[in-house]
């Protein structure tokens, strides 16, 4: 029983969809600068004045669409993840490769804003709450894949491993999330909540969405040139195009591996 | 259900090995491309090749163990997949490191090869195997303090024990068997291989030696294979 | 994974049994444990050490102590379970016989359930014993030793379990303790709330039924699910 390729869909070999990812990058560029423009005007502009916190609390038109990313991000790479271990498509796993930086960053992100946001708001910088602790489990969840897609030698056993973990990762999210919210309901010693956001009117709810939409345009972006030099990398000689840079030339001459 | 000792196997049922345009690359460098053989029942294949030409790679995709990146293997005309039940009831792999628990004996090693097998031997049977491939007094000792030829002769006395006791292991994929063997087992080893292949066993061997079987033998040179697809 | 196989054994008297690999591999941990006790009691000496470094660290005042006993007593455990993990597969895998039982005519789900049961019962089993005695280090009381001990019985098999997930995927890899710890603990963490959240709410007088059951759930699912998680990391680790 080999790899089969799924012929089903023409992209998905990884060469085939090298030229398409790089025609499909601009617009996605695009749409980012243009979502993330309005989203930022709405945020920073239309929306009104918060009565409690002042102009503070704006910080959510990032900090919100950040951690809805993470989260998001997650579920898409293990969407992948399946797709990589029933259909063994090389490109999924790439894909769950390109994208793994991106939603370790929006996660970095959601909890650095939600940081900046707590300190002026309630005075710590780091409040224990459901929310924050779960985001940060998370971004523990992404640095693991990508040590550990980064210490298997061997690309095609990286590949399904790591979908295995992403897998299993996400099955684990929803008891995360649960076990983090009974633990904080538990300890109620800690009386700040910082889950509770300022009353949406609806503008900040379209401001968010907007800017959420712009996250997830730029998201889009960045997996597609990041799995495109991926793709490089790999399967450099099956490009059209791409077979004029030199191969490094081991020093041995011939490339010998164990067999 | 086959009487204690007797070691032929139907021949109308015999066992063919065949295997289809097997590609197998690592990293980006394709080890073997558009490999395909076929294995009669009775015969034995040999694997050649340099290190790193392939020859263990082969050995664990036709035992299941690793997947090729095109091509399939079928066995008796059904295409396996890998590591399915009827492949590793019939397959008995032999890799290049001996699978031994360095904190068990001898005798344990093999009992507890046998059970993995799920196959009942009797502790005599068990005992005389270990006599036939010269392990008898030095069966209670822990195997991390056997040299490398008894190590390896463990590995032969499961040998022994599947002609005798395991008909349905009718596939032998063996990965140098005779490394670290002496004059005296590396006979002892071609004496196996024979009788397993006069009953219509099939036999993969990688090894660099020349083997004298009174047998049909087939040998798939990998590293020409390699020159041809490069 | 098909259960009938194509031949019969001539020599299995009852047929083919494949639950018969459960036993197999179980048996066969068992004994090999038996051989490294050595390992066996460091791990528990391991857990004694970690346990008492906090009231060094921290100062010896009782109730501050019997605060964070239950936190305490649970990361030592999860700590002690994480660093037996690669007794489970790794030490196979570098002998060579973790393709042979991969290999085996028994369902390779069934001899990983054997082997996350025998390093239980080597690794969480004996902490979980033990965990009374450092608990009353602490000054807790013995109404709440009984429900860290069950919260340790529950809790430590399915540490066995998720921690295979994690030695079976990292089998061979470079970096393999720490990068198995980075996997692993995350995914630890659902585990250690319920199970020291069990021995505070005891402390805090309320009932705890509900918690260790969400526990054994938990463990019940995993024990279903899991042996055939762990089974496929095997399989993409020997490929």
């Amino acid at each position: 029983m080999s790899r089969t390729d799924m012929r089903i869909f023409k992209y998905s070999s990884p060469a085939m969809f090298f030229p398409l990812a790089g025609k499909l990058l601009p617009w996605f560029s695009a749409l980012a600068v243009l979502f993330g423009a309005i989203g930022l005007y709405l945020g920073l502009f239309v929306a009104p004045e918060d009565f409690q916190q002042g102009e503070v609390y704006r910080i959510i038109f990032i900090h919100v669409p950040a951690a809805w990313m993470g989260m998001f991000i997650y579920l898409v790479m293990a969407m992948y993840g399946v797709m990589a271990l029933t259909f063994n498509t090389r490109l999924s796993a790439m894909m769950m490769e390109a994208l793994a930086p991106t939603g370790a960053i929006f996660t970095a992100l959601a909890l650095w804003t939600g940081a900046l946001w707590g300190r002026p708001t309630w005075g710590t910088y780091w409040a224990w709450d459901a929310r924050m602790t779960s985001t940060l489990i998370l971004l523990f969840l992404y640095i693991g894949y990508i040590a550990l897609i980064n210490a298997i030698e061997d690309k095609k056993r990286a590949d399904k491993a790591g979908a295995l973990l992403v897998i299993v990762g996400s099955i684990n999210v929803p008891i995360i999330y649960f076990s983090v919210k009974w633990w904080n309901t538990l300890h109620q010693g800690l009386s700040v909540s910082v889950t509770s956001s300022p009353k949406m009117a609806s503008i900040m709810l379209w401001g968010m969405l907007t800017m959420a939409i712009a996250c997830w345009m730029y998201a889009i972006a960045v997996s597609l040139a990041r799995v495109r030099a991926i793709i490089c990398e790999r399967e450099r000689d099956r490009i059209p195009g791409q077979e004029r840079i030199p191969r490094r030339e081991t020093t041995a001459g011939n490339a010998v591996a164990s067999s | 259900m086959l009487p204690v000792g007797a070691t032929a196997l139907d021949r109308s049922a015999a066992p063919m090995l065949l295997a289809r345009d097997l590609r197998l690359e690592r990293g980006s460098r394709a080890i073997f491309s558009d490999l395909s053989f076929s294995v009669e029942s009775g015969q034995a294949l040999v694997l050649r090749g340099s290190n790193g030409s392939g020859k263990t790679s082969l050995l664990r995709i036709l035992a299941g163990l690793t997947l090729p990146d095109r091509g399939d293997v079928a066995w008796r005309g059904e295409t396996m997949k890998a590591l399915s039940a009827t492949w590793r009831n019939a397959a008995l792999y032999l890799g290049h490191i001996n699978a031994l628990k360095e904190d068990f004996s001898a005798t344990e090693n093999l009992r507890d090869a046998l059970l993995i097998d799920g196959v009942h031997v009797a502790q005599m049977a068990q005992l005389s195997a270990l006599e036939k491939v010269g392990l008898l007094d030095r069966r209670n000792v822990l195997a991390r303090r056997l040299s490398q030829g008894q190590k390896r002769r463990v590995g032969l006395a499961r040998l022994v024990l599947s002609l005798s006791h395991h008909p349905c292991k009718t596939f032998w994929l063996l990965d140098e068997p005779t490394n670290a063997l002496d004059e005296e087992g590396v006979s002892l080893f071609t004496g196996l291989i024979s009788a397993h292949l006069d009953r219509g066993g099939v036999a993969c061997i990688a090894t660099h030696l020349k083997l004298n079987l009174t047998s049909a033998v087939n040998e798939l040179n990998l590293d020409a294979m390699a020159e041809v697809t490069r | 994974m098909s259960a009938a196989p194509h031949s019969a054994h001539p020599h299995e008297p009852s047929g083919f049994a494949v639950e018969r690999g459960f036993l197999v591999a179980f048996a066969r941990d068992a004994r090999l444990a038996v051989r490294s006790k050595g390992e066996v009691i460091q791990a528990l000496a391991f857990f004694v050490v970690v346990v008492s470094l906090f009231p060094l660290a921290i100062g010896p005042e009782s109730a501050l102590l019997k605060r964070i006993a239950p936190g305490v007593v649970w990361v030592a455990a999860l700590l002690s379970v994480l660093l037996t993990l690669p007794r489970i597969l790794a030490n196979d895998h570098a002998d060579g016989t973790l393709e042979q039982l991969a290999l085996s005519v028994y369902p390779l789900p069934l001899i990983v359930a054997g082997k996350i049961v025998a390093h239980w019962l080597i690794t969480g089993l004996p902490l979980a014993l033990l965990s009374p005695v450092l608990g009353l280090q602490f000054g807790l009381e013995s109404r709440e030793l009984v429900v860290m001990f069950a919260s340790l019985m529950l809790g430590t098999p399915v540490l066995s379990l998720v921690g295979a997930i994690g030695a079976a995927l990292t089998l061979g890899v470079r970096g393999g303790s720490i990068l198995l710890a980075l996997l692993v603990l995350p995914l630890y963490i659902p585990v250690l709330i319920f199970g020291a959240g069990a021995v505070e709410q005891s402390m805090a007088g309320i009932d705890v039924s509900a918690n260790l059951s969400l526990l054994g759930a938990i463990l019940l699912l995993g024990g279903l699910v899991v042996p055939f998680a762990v089974a496929v990391a095997v399989k993409i680790s020997l490929d």
